[in-house]
């Protein structure tokens, strides 16, 4: 790895904007480190060195004739295919979209391009968001940087692999149900998802539209929210666009890395512990706690009793949902179109092209979808888990009255192996335990890297978990725990990822 | 509790436009019936707690009628399958039994 992938995002727009580097030798050194590795870790489904290289330029001579777009001018960064691009395709990891060139780009690319930052590609995910450990891509599995045998997570599962590996220093993803947290965890990095309704969703492909939420990937709290200010803040393109300001998530990140928590009140959740975590997982959050007290935050326990029906309310929700918005993939206005040979009618058409378009987890969720939603299962089960979204709701009202943030482990157990779970959608879906219930609710959260698991090694998430539009908070707490970490150890933990260089024999 | 069976999957899929084949139906029955077993716990839920459908503080989002340029017919029509004459092309509408 060049020393220009290992830099964070704010280090390199710092260099690239002072002129000691210019974006395009940056640019380059991302390029030639994803030709390197990605032919093992296969986190990106599409990549435009040209045209990545020619916004470098036009960047370099803004700097040089003295106009800088932003603070993150000049740095490349991973976009999660599901986020549509005009120059780039944008397949959902799905054979029914394969090679699918969106008409208009994303509300969030429209304001990357025009912060000047450099789209280098689009990454891997379980197809259509749906899943929890990349493997669900049409396009083959994605490996974690730290164990090319183990998954990076998911759905974002490319996007972090990405940008664990130094393939980028930034990446977006989207997280319905954790598809963000979750791999930030798996893979040590920032991972975030901000207050719904707070970062457009325009161009983002739909998969359960009240959950689904565009958030960011950052080796570091700053980077990660250096990126939230790109492109979060109100789109009139987007209806469920909140029309107000957003949070001041860069100073949060600033003033929590001067290391004060005092007076800060952080919820322990009861639920989101116990049975059926890992052991490492357990400990490293543990400590992680033991660190915020020592910040001077005071730190309670607190029960949120609903949160144990929030994994059956989301397997509900969002397959009911996802099997709507999937209906738009009908064979007729894009993407794959099977059997039009003049001896089949349109209805056949669109059969034959869903099924072979779509891979069996998401033929799984709009089965399961359609189930719910039907007259007969109606009120037992969609009706139920609006229900219990209710209930979840008021728990979060209940336990932030007493508390700034909550936090738990952002993953029950570590990244597991390639393969483990594939046959088990039940056993897949626990991935998600910790990270629904602020999906289901709308608020903010995010995980940060607290530490390796002394089971086996790998990176343990710490989530903190924020009211809606006080993602602050939520940064604040992370940046403080990421300094008083890395003192602690000595090295940051960033650089503690290791070189996937290696997984070039693997 | 729940109990799937292939006729019930076949079901699903023909309302869900699938054309699964025979061994998926072997297979999803169990998967789903597994995954309805975990999902139908939310039956414990109170019946008298109101639903919640969404989160955002949003009701009607209204914005000035105002004409603007909508999408060019060829951008529209770009990433369609078939195309002819500036619009889709669709195969036959009515099955040979209707």
């Amino acid at each position: 790895m060049t020393e220009l992938t290992r830099l964070s995002a704010a280090e390199i727009a710092r260099r690239v904007q002072a002129r000691e580097v210019s974006s395009v030798e940056v640019t380059r050194a991302h390029l030639a480190r994803i030709e390197a590795v990605d032919g093992s870790l296969n986190a990106f489904l599409h990549v435009d060195a040209e045209g990545a290289l020619a916004a470098a330029a036009a960047i370099d001579e803004e700097i040089a004739a003295g106009t800088i777009r932003g603070p993150l001018a000049g740095v490349p960064v991973a976009v999660k295919d599901n986020i549509a691009t005009a120059d780039m395709p944008t397949t959902c990891a799905s054979r029914i979209l394969e090679g699918w060139r969106p008409p208009y780009d994303a509300t969030v690319v429209t304001r990357l391009r025009e912060a000047g930052l450099v789209p280098l590609g689009k990454t891997n995910l379980d197809e259509f968001a749906m899943g929890g450990s990349n493997e669900n891509s049409a396009f083959g599995a994605v490996r974690n940087p730290w164990d090319a045998s183990r998954v990076p997570g998911g759905s974002s599962g490319g996007s972090a692999a990405a940008t664990a590996a130094g393939e980028a220093p930034l990446a977006l993803g989207s997280d319905t149900g954790g598809s963000i947290r979750q791999p930030g965890a798996f893979t040590g990095l920032v991972g975030v998802k901000p207050t719904y309704g707070t970062v457009s969703r325009y161009g983002l492909v739909a998969f359960s539209s009240s959950l689904d939420q565009i958030g960011t990937f950052g080796r570091s709290v700053l980077d990660a929210a250096m990126l939230h200010e790109v492109v979060g803040g109100h789109d009139p393109a987007d209806q469920t666009s909140i029309a107000a300001p957003l949070p001041p998530v860069v100073e949060a990140a600033l003033a929590g890395a001067r290391g004060d928590l005092a007076g800060v009140r952080v919820g322990v959740v009861t639920e989101l512990s116990g049975e059926g975590y890992q052991p490492g997982v357990l400990a490293a959050f543990t400590d992680a706690v033991r660190v915020l007290t020592d910040l001077g935050a005071e730190v309670v326990e607190v029960s949120c009793p609903s949160f144990t029906a929030a994994m059956p309310a989301y397997y509900i929700i969002a397959p009911s949902e996802a099997s709507s918005n999937l209906a738009r993939f009908d064979a007729m206005r894009y993407g794959l179109r099977v059997g039009d040979d003049g001896s089949h009618s349109t209805d056949q058409v669109m059969s034959l092209t869903r099924e072979a378009g779509f891979g069996p987890e998401v033929k799984r969720r709009i089965m399961i979808g359609t189930h719910a939603l039907s007259a007969g299962s109606y009120d037992a089960l969609y009706g139920k888990a609006q229900k219990a979204r209710t209930l979840i709701v008021r728990d979060f009202a209940a336990a932030f009255e007493d508390c700034d943030v909550l936090v738990s482990p952002t993953v029950p157990t570590t990244a597991f192996p390639i393969g483990d779970r594939v046959d088990d959608p039940v056993a897949m879906y626990l991935a998600d335990l910790c990270t629904i219930p602020t999906n289901l609710a709308g608020n903010a959260g995010l995980s940060v890297p607290c530490g390796l698991s002394a089971d086996d090694g790998m990176p343990v998430g710490l989530q903190v978990m924020a009211p809606a539009l006080a993602d602050d908070r939520a940064y604040r707490v992370a940046a403080a725990y990421e300094l008083a970490r890395d003192t602690s150890s000595g090295t940051p933990f960033a650089s503690t990822i290791p070189d996937p260089a290696v997984l070039e024999n693997a | 509790m729940s109990d799937i069976t292939r006729s019930d999957v076949a079901h699903l899929a023909r309302l869900a436009r699938l054309a699964v084949t025979d061994d998926e139906l072997d297979v999803f029955s169990g998967q789903l019936d597994a995954i309805l077993d975990t999902v139908g716990r939310v039956s414990e839920i109170p019946d008298d707690v109101p639903p919640t459908s969404h989160v955002a503080p949003l009701t009607n989002v209204l914005r000035p009628d105002e004409p603007a340029p909508s999408l060019p017919r060829e951008a529209a029509l770009a990433g369609a399958p078939e195309a002819e004459e500036g619009r889709f092309r669709v195969p036959r509408i009515l099955g040979e039994s209707q």
